[in-house]
């Protein structure tokens, strides 16, 4: 990638974005506000201080691991929705590890709880994986009908087998043992769930970008009949892609229950692995991209909460603004190339006709 | 009685008592009741869904517009906030950059750990959370948790409905089978068999707390079994309330009153009056009294209130509930009184024992009674 490329890659969508904050501002000053405070009080919410940068960045945590599950078996040419799935039975893993086995306290034992996180999510969308390869079952319809199945198991479990009795109103499994938990990054009031879904997306990069299994597996994103007839075990890379990206997921779960919940309970069923998605596509399904992608979407939801609170906008109101944010990036893909003719004075190039040119 | 609960129930009462005389402002001499009297408060209120859902959180944001209009007190808002971080950042926001010194999170799901995490941060500012059990020794003097004896509300609507009712069969469409919502389906069902012990009333648990497809689903499945009186435990009664009465079937409301929604088809509904506890508790916080930890009432503390009869609702009907509501006001009424039967034929409550509203043991039931068709 060229410098220009690159360049084009960020202003791209910082335009698109700045095109969504003006629409945004036109559709609340025709419903009767002020667009520049909600500009202000857009910015201030999101990145105007400590607290809105830490509200912001820990908002986004979660959202960088479940992107990372529509992201990585994206690379290898499937279209994987079901991370909600992932999420829960990753929560419920989490949760239910130390009823099955003593677990020594500290960070050993919460890395066992992130461990069988990974392994119940890698499982749930590995299945999805094989599914398409086995049986031809579309992925993106059972990596849904899959996420519906887990949260169902999720719920028969945490409100039967495993529900603790002294959680009256609010069906949970055992709250998890205070050494066991996670805690937050030094004084700050962000987790460590956030290191962990910057460093799993910076993994996934140099998977994806440097190693020779990454690329195999792009290959086979890229043309699956090609990448069999020069020799690639297509299945089995599409497999791991799939089951990575559940693993990602999955320590989502992990990390909510171990670091925010204590415990699992349907309050984990929130649509973070949907949310995902959205995150994921925006960001092109590219690891690197997630992690913005994914703190500017923990601005506007943290930017969101200000919003209500200051001018009394209904919570849609921030739906109505990601909505154009996102369209208006998703529609900008279509300008790539040409950024620069919206800047530079079209001068048809020395030496060539001008019909030519402009074609 | 363990002692741990006589002392509760005492300050339960002192609370309730201060509540009706009106606050502690009238306490304090002249001159410092003026200057706590106008001590200006923020109050942050936070909902799980939208405020205008027609019920649970609709309920909360009327008592909230109600408190609005008070001089000095400041409203801040915030709906659709998940139980999850994001409603430790709100609480956190609203102290930080609202400056809210007393906050009702409204969700059963804030208090364990969200609440009490951003309360041990905040020692100077008060938490007052709807419907957690909020015990003395175990959770923070800066918190506390309110709520209201709802069951009694819908003791009434069962009334109506038993005299309504023409198939003697009722339907109750429920998000889950815990306790909060097992004691409205029994007392629902003990007021429709205390008009007719042949009523029984179907429950359907749709599993979660706003599941509008299954709701409406189950309200139809249960209107083809011939049930004609509805009521609910969900978030929003919306979808039952309307589909029951497109189904020419009678319902009974739930949270907040729903009568507009299908004017020919509602009887009366068990309705939240939350400005009650509300007032009480920013009172405390605005004249300096200590928090009231832990905040209950019903029907006679003006906690819970039912809404105006539909006009179908007969003379018989009318009259019958409104001499329960008047034992219930001068609290010579108990709902839970053995022997009472749980739907397996098992002795739940033995003879001779009845329980006050203020029993803790109601805030662990976990059977159906006997005239409940259905599983716990």
């Amino acid at each position: 990638m060229n410098l220009r490329d690159t360049a084009e890659s960020i202003a791209l969508p910082m335009l698109a974005l700045a095109g969504g904050l003006l629409l945004f501002g036109a559709f609340i000053w025709a419903d009767g506000h002020d667009p520049v405070q909600a500009w202000t009080l857009l910015f201030r919410g999101a990145f105007g201080d400590a607290f809105s940068l830490q509200n912001s960045l820990q908002r986004a945590a979660p959202l960088m691991l479940t992107a990372l599950c529509v992201a990585l078996p994206a690379r290898a040419g499937l279209t994987i929705i079901g991370g909600e799935g992932a999420l829960v039975l990753g929560g419920l893993a989490c949760a239910a590890l130390p009823l099955a086995l003593p677990l020594p306290g500290g960070s050993m034992g919460t890395a066992m709880l992130l461990a069988a996180a990974a392994i119940a999510g890698a499982a749930w969308i590995a299945l999805a994986g094989w599914l398409r390869q086995w049986r031809g079952v579309n992925e993106t319809i059972s990596s849904l009908l899959l996420g519906y199945i887990a949260i169902a198991l999720f719920k028969h479990i945490v409100e039967g087998a495993l529900r603790d009795p002294a959680s009256l109103n609010k069906p949970s499994t055992p709250p998890l043992a205070e050494a066991l938990r996670i805690g937050s990054i030094g004084g700050t009031d962000v987790h460590w769930g956030l290191v962990f879904g910057v460093a799993a997306c910076l993994l996934a990069a140099f998977w994806l970008g440097v190693t020779t299994h990454g690329f195999a597996t792009r290959v086979v994103g890229g043309n699956p009949r090609a990448a069999q007839l020069v020799g690639l075990p297509a299945t089995r890379l599409i497999v791991v892609a799939c089951a990575l990206g559940g693993a990602a997921a999955g320590v989502a779960g992990g990390i909510e229950v171990a670091a925010v919940h204590t415990a699992a309970n349907a309050s984990l069923i929130v649509g973070l692995g949907y949310t995902g998605i959205l995150v994921s596509f925006v960001a092109r399904h590219h690891p690197l991209a997630i992690i913005p992608v994914a703190i500017l979407f923990g601005g506007f939801l943290a930017a969101g909460s200000l919003l209500q609170r200051r001018m009394g906008l209904p919570d849609a109101s921030v739906q109505v603004l990601m909505g154009f944010c996102f369209v208006v990036i998703l529609a900008s893909e279509a300008a790539r190339g040409r950024l620069r003719e919206l800047f530079v004075l079209r001068r048809p190039p020395v030496g060539t006709a001008p019909a030519a040119a402009t074609a | 009685m363990d002692p741990k609960h006589t002392a509760l129930m005492t300050q339960r009462r002192q609370l309730l008592a201060a509540g009706a005389l009106g606050g502690a402002a009238l306490a304090l001499p002249g001159s410092l009741r003026s200057a706590w009297a106008q001590a200006p408060i923020t109050v942050g209120v936070i909902y799980v869904g939208p405020r205008d859902d027609f019920g649970y959180n609709q309920a909360h944001a009327e008592a909230a517009a109600q408190l609005k209009k008070v001089a000095g007190v400041k409203v801040v808002e915030e709906e659709n906030v998940p139980e999850t971080q994001a409603v430790q950042k709100t609480m956190q926001g609203m102290i930080s950059q609202d400056g809210a010194t007393l906050l009702f999170p409204t969700s059963f799901g804030y208090f364990d750990p969200h609440m009490l995490a951003i309360a041990a941060k905040n020692e100077k500012v008060r938490f007052s959370h709807c419907g957690g059990l909020w015990t003395q020794g175990k959770h923070p003097a800066n918190t506390g948790s309110f709520f209201g004896y709802i069951d009694e509300a819908q003791y009434l609507n069962g009334v109506v409905a038993g005299h309504m009712s023409k198939s003697k069969k009722l339907g109750f469409v429920a998000a889950k089978p815990i306790p909060q919502v097992l004691r409205n389906i029994n007392a629902f069902t003990l007021g429709a068999r205390s008009v007719d012990p042949k009523i029984t009333t179907n429950v359907i648990f749709t599993g979660d707390w706003a599941m509008p497809v299954k709701e409406a689903e189950a309200t139809n499945a249960m209107a083809d079994q011939g049930i004609d009186v509805f009521t609910m435990h969900v978030d929003g009664p919306k979808v039952v309330v309307e589909t029951a009465a497109r189904r020419g079937r009678m319902v009974c409301g739930y949270h907040a009153s729903q009568a507009k929604l299908a004017p020919n088809a509602y009887l009366t509904g068990a309705e939240w009056n939350w400005l009650t506890a509300y007032t009480l508790i920013v009172d405390a916080a605005r004249t300096g009294k200590p928090h009231p930890n832990f905040v209950r009432g019903g029907l006679k503390e003006g906690f819970v209130k039912s809404s105006p009869y539909g006009a179908m609702v007969g003379e018989a009907a009318r009259k019958n509930a409104e001499d329960v509501r008047k034992k219930m006001m001068a609290g010579s009424f108990d709902i839970f009184v053995g022997e009472m039967k749980d739907n397996t034929g098992k002795v739940v409550i033995p003879k001779g024992k009845a329980l006050k509203q203020t029993d803790l043991e109601l805030e662990s039931m976990n059977y159906l009674v006997e005239g409940v068709v259905g599983k716990a």
